[in-house]
């Protein structure tokens, strides 16, 4: 499958895992249900760990309320591995909280220039997700 | 009625509904309601020590429940119940 998202999010999401280097960065990603991500949520790692995440419940909150009022939903979450590639982690898989999001991963093994990918965990399967940044997306 | 808000995981329960709604005096009585209502929404929604699921965070309109008296919290027919999952990885 394939996940359009806005250019400016591919930065956006770099721009925290730097923030939260040497820490793992979180968010969360919002748009029409099966659709195309439209709103990036960056959110606090409550465990402020380089090797775990979990997003601040309250901030969870927040987005989804937000996500409510433009009529969307929470698609999807992003994260950073600040030392190691993006991919899904055996973690990652065990706590997947829903299988209908994208799992997207900012990979900072090369510090300089940071990788984004996107994935489907589904019954402890993971499938390679498409991404396409787009300069404007409707 | 007591408004309950889901998330998309938990909607296949409802069928597909976002909102659901049910009577009780506290969230635990709630989500009591909700078991009788929808069984496999209930099972989720409680731990086999019978406490809250600890990859469940429940708000009670702005407030984490855990931060109040969990699922003793009282509720009232304007009280509006979040479900969220934890997100968490490695
Ligand atoms: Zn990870």
């Amino acid at each position: 499958m394939t996940t359009r998202l806005a250019a400016g999010m591919r930065e956006q999401m770099i721009k925290h895992a730097y923030a939260c280097h040497p820490e793992e960065s979180c968010g969360l990603l919002a748009g029409p249900s099966d659709g195309d991500v439209q709103l990036v949520f960056p959110t606090t790692n409550i465990l402020r760990s380089s090797t775990n995440y979990t997003i601040d419940p309250r901030e969870h909150l927040s987005a989804i309320r937000e996500a409510d009022a433009a009529e969307m939903e929470i698609i999807g979450v992003f994260h950073s591995h600040p030392h190691t590639v993006g991919y899904p982690s055996v973690t990652d898989v065990s706590l997947a909280p829903d299988p209908t999001w994208v799992y997207l991963v900012v990979g900072m093994e090369n510090y300089e220039s940071p990788s984004v990918r996107g994935f489907r965990i589904r019954d402890g399967e993971i499938t390679e997700e498409v991404l396409e940044f787009e300069e404007s997306i409707t | 009625m007591t408004t309950i808000n889901l998330p998309t995981i938990m909607r296949q329960h409802t069928g597909g509904a976002k909102k659901i709604t049910a009577s009780g005096r506290t969230v635990g009585e709630v989500f009591s309601a909700v078991g009788h209502d929808y069984p496999k929404l209930g099972e989720q929604l409680t731990s086999p020590e019978g406490g809250l699921p600890v990859f469940v965070n429940v708000f009670l309109d702005d407030e984490d429940i855990r931060y109040l008296d969990g699922l003793d919290t009282p509720v009232d027919e304007r009280s509006d119940i979040t479900i969220l999952p934890a997100v968490a990885g490695g």
